[in-house]
């Protein structure tokens, strides 16, 4: 044998000897101090209001705080940067008193001028910034902005009209148009109050548009100096690699219990489960239904429920006939067998729907909500008192190439609904389409006559699901309901809680009477961490603190 | 040489060219835009409108493609649509871990292989002959990800040997001057940290030099074979030197040439494996980059990132090229 080939062959035989015996026992284990997080991805950028991805917000949540917060664990709406609010009786000015003593990271004080200059620097955002794909959240709650870019809503369509601080302690939103799900939505991460000094300093908004149109930061903000008040502070980041936040010593409430917690971006599902597996990591999200049994049989790990918030449903274009018909769409509704698919393909982390708003959600209507239980016959009943001959022809749409929360295998949804359909008096003619584009665009261009289609909410608020859907007239549902329209108008300009609150549930009800949609399920998705994880309180919304967490190696 | 050099250089001009204009074709061919990739289910035709009017993607694709151009040959990728970075600064950053995989796998491949092949060879019809064909076959045909999902459940999470994600424990503290962290770790003295990035890159480099091993492992074996049979070597055996010196002199020096063609078209072709294999350990590189690229339609990241792995697999052919002239004087570069 040649030399060269014994010796290759001796050092390979050695590296992989020396590999197995001396790295034995390296197993990664953070200190009890740290805690780390896997991440399905990096932030775009540590700025709330230029985002609205989950691995984002997940960061912005530890730093920034807004003026209202979220009870943990719920969508009840509760004081944080403000320690009271109060609407004028027109509803248009609400008057925040603001919390004493607090400090941004860089030591500016909290004050009434601070919060205005976040809503005037939101307001004023600059053309590239107001595109929906940057500025999807104040787009959506606001609508408009001071100078818009040619195309982008102005200061016509915009909800928020000024800010007014009335000394230092008191700020003034005045607002266009009664809205009081407004308030809701500055629970979210993305209207966290930053410093305004930092703003400044670090040219938040600063940046160049490049030739393909994509607006590029060049101020060091949202990348290296993201300042808030909140328990943590960024410390480094290292896109690909690892983003670091360190307690912050001076937060004005309960300190951290965590020295730092690192988020690592692993994309892999089976790769976040295994780094948990290994130690490498303390915790993920997003964790795959078929992996849950893993997690639970395993005696070092544990899994964690996040109350559901989406619905999965059953859509409706009342444009097509014969949908324009109620009759046909309770038979429709009869013919679903909603229970099995729920009971078949959510492992366990699906509840039957019996109506649009997901059950934590304020208005969700507890009682006399009609009940569409599977019954073939009564389906049957139905399309003959419509005047029509069983079978009647459907065309069922349903999505290719995507697993959402809501459905994580449309394909299977759709078989076992056309399968029940046709017990009950219907033949199902099945579409499909590649989700994107064409089947979001049949369904939201009126093309699709009954499809499966959900919604997981934005925030905790109702009409962040029953206005978005059936608040005015959509070519997705072909239908045009004054009554319920102006139901819906009325229940989101009310301010007294109580009041909107039975007003929801009027409408959740209305809802569910009209049958624009057959909603089947709230599906809850899992998060996952090592058994001595302690303290971490799942959220719907997803709005979920590291300060209260604990870890014990 | 030079010459030969040359026009290799010059022969890149039509190859990029075409190359630009597939990649740019192929990828608005994709159904689906970064508008309704970035919104989903909230992509509502008005913000695509919006958005594809902003990235001027409502233009002619000829415009499109000129403006293209224009920016490319200025060497400016472009900023990603989904991370609003440079692509050129994302590239800087990523490539440095796809090579250092890269060099890991095939020195794992080219240790094991070569040695292998050859004394499958030198043991022609017997039992390690056979074995190591069987072996090789699975190593050709088991799918990367497959392996690599095994090797991280046996070795990281049963045994707890090895790290499974990632290029280096995020607890330890550690600068990064040349962003190659294994030359890190040696050039400023820090070696628990050289050590740590070896330790990360043991088990992605073993799944990714599994398919190389096996064909190198098998062209060694047919090009050692072919050669011992040559008349030259039984001449060598003829006038009774001694089996090493024939084996290392004139059976392996020649059975290397074919084999180091194959070496750098492998070398080039760990690249596509690079994105199953940096997705499954969470190594930042260039692979899972452009394949989430492509799954969020990021137009420029796809544009740059391909054109620049096209250019790294153009040039590794090249020096596979001028590396054979070397090796081999008989062949002329002319």
């Amino acid at each position: 044998m040649s030399k060269f080939v014994k010796v290759s062959l001796v050092l390979a035989i050695a590296a992989l000897v020396t590999v197995a015996a001396g790295v034995a026992a390296i197993r990664s284990t953070a200190a009890s101090d740290t805690l780390v997080f896997g991440a399905a991805a990096d932030p775009v950028i540590i700025d709330g209001a230029l985002v609205s991805d989950g691995e984002s917000l997940r960061v912005i949540d530890q730093i920034f705080e807004g003026l209202v917060g979220l009870k943990p664990g719920t969508t009840v709406i509760v004081p944080k940067l403000a320690t009271s609010y109060a609407a004028s009786k027109n509803g248009l000015a609400w008057t925040f008193k603001l919390r004493k003593g607090v400090k941004f990271q860089d030591g500016t004080p909290f004050n009434g001028q601070a919060v205005c200059a976040n809503f005037d620097r939101w307001y004023s955002f600059p053309g590239p910034l107001q595109d929906q794909a940057v500025t999807y959240y104040w787009n959506t709650v606001f609508g408009g902005f001071k100078h818009p870019a040619t195309g982008n809503p102005g200061p016509d369509k915009s909800l928020y009209k000024g800010c007014k601080a009335l000394g230092q302690y008191t700020a003034r939103i005045i607002l266009s148009r009664r809205s009081s799900s407004f308030l809701g939505a500055l629970a979210l991460t993305n209207f966290g109050i930053a410093s305004p000094t930092a703003l400044k300093k670090y040219q938040a908004d600063a940046g160049t548009v490049d030739s393909d149109g994509v607006f590029h930061p060049t101020g060091t903000f949202g990348t290296q100096n993201p300042i808030g008040t909140g328990p943590y502070k960024l410390k480094s980041w290292k896109v690909g690699d690892k983003l670091e936040i360190d307690a912050n010593p001076t937060y004005w409430g309960a300190k951290a219990k965590l020295k730092r917690i690192i988020f690592r971006p692993i994309a892999d599902n089976a790769a976040r489960l295994q780094a948990l597996q290994t130690g490498e990591i303390q915790g993920y999200d997003l964790v795959a239904p078929q992996d849950i049994a893993t997690i639970k049989n395993s005696g070092k790990l544990k899994a964690l429920d996040r109350p559901a918030f989406n619905v999965g449903y059953v859509g409706i274009n009342q444009a097509i006939p014969p949908m324009n018909n109620l009759l046909v769409r309770q038979a429709l509704a009869y013919g679903l067998d909603r229970k099995s698919v729920v009971d078949s393909f959510y492992a366990g982390r699906g509840q039957v729907a019996d109506q649009f708003l997901p059950p934590l959600v304020v208005g969700f209507a507890k009682k006399g909500v009609p009940q569409y239980t599977f019954n073939p016959e009564k389906s049957i009943a139905l399309l003959k008192q419509a005047g029509l001959t069983p079978p009647v022809k459907i065309e069922f749409w349903y999505p290719t190439s995507v697993s959402r929360p809501y459905m994580p295998d449309p394909s299977r949804n759709f078989q076992a609904f056309s399968a029940s359909l046709s017990k009950a008096g219907f033949q199902v003619v099945p579409r499909s389409a590649p989700w994107r584009p064409d089947y979001l665009g049949a369904t939201q261009s009126g093309k699709a006559q009954v499809f499966l289609l959900g919604w997981t909410g934005d925030f905790g608020d109702p009409a962040n699901f029953l206005n978005v859907h059936f608040g005015s007239k959509t070519d997705q549902f072909g239908f045009d309901n004054p009554k319920l329209f102006d139901l819906l108008t009325r229940a989101d300009s009310e301010t007294n809680i109580a009041k909107r609150t039975a007003l929801y549930q009027q409408a959740s009800i209305q809802v569910m009477k009209f049958l624009p949609v057959v909603p089947y399920v709230h599906s809850k998705p899992a998060l996952a961490f090592q058994k001595n994880v302690q303290g971490y309180a799942p959220s719907p919304v997803s709005l979920e603190s590291f300060a209260t967490v604990s870890y014990s190696s | 040489m030079l010459r030969f050099i040359i026009r290799r250089l010059f022969l890149l001009v039509p190859i990029l060219v075409g190359l630009s204009i597939l990649i740019f074709l192929w990828i608005r061919a994709l159904p689906g835009s970064p508008a309704q990739a970035l919104l989903g289910e909230r992509a509502t035709p008005a913000a695509i409108t919006q958005i594809r009017h902003q990235y001027g993607l409502d233009k002619p694709l000829y415009v499109q493609y000129l403006r293209y151009v224009d920016t490319t040959a200025h060497g400016n990728f472009g900023t990603s649509i989904v991370s609003r970075r440079p692509v050129t600064t994302e590239l800087r950053e990523r490539f440095p871990a796809t090579v250092e995989l890269s060099v890991a796998a095939m020195l794992f491949a080219m240790s094991l292989g070569i040695p292998l092949g050859f004394l499958a060879a030198k043991r022609y019809g017997t039992i390690f002959d056979h074995v190591s064909l069987v072996g090789s076959l699975i190593g050709v045909s088991t799918p990367i990800f497959f392996l690599a999902l095994v090797l991280k459940y046996v070795f990281a999470v049963r045994l707890g040997w090895l790290p499974s994600i990632g290029r280096q424990d995020v607890l330890l503290d550690a600068s990064h001057p040349t962003n190659f962290y294994v030359l890190d770790g040696l050039v400023t003295g820090n070696w628990s940290a050289a050590w740590d990035a070896t330790k990360h890159l043991i088990l992605p480099a073993i799944a990714l030099g599994s398919i190389p091993l096996a064909i190198i492992a098998r062209s060694t074996r047919a090009a050692a074979l072919d050669v011992q049979n040559e008349d030259y070597v039984r001449t060598a055996r003829a006038k009774g030197l001694p089996p090493r010196t024939v084996d290392s002199r004139h059976i392996f020096r020649n059975a290397m040439l074919p084999v180091s063609t194959i070496i750098g078209l492998q070398t080039g072709l760990l690249l596509s494996g690079a994105v199953l294999t940096e997705t499954v350990f969470a190594l930042p590189g260039i692979g899972s980059w452009l394949a989430n690229a492509i799954f969020n339609r990021d137009y420029p990241v796809i544009q740059g990132g391909i054109l620049f792995t096209a250019l790294v697999f153009v040039f590794v052919n090249l020096l596979v090229d001028i590396s054979y002239g070397i090796i081999n004087p008989r062949i002329r570069l002319s």
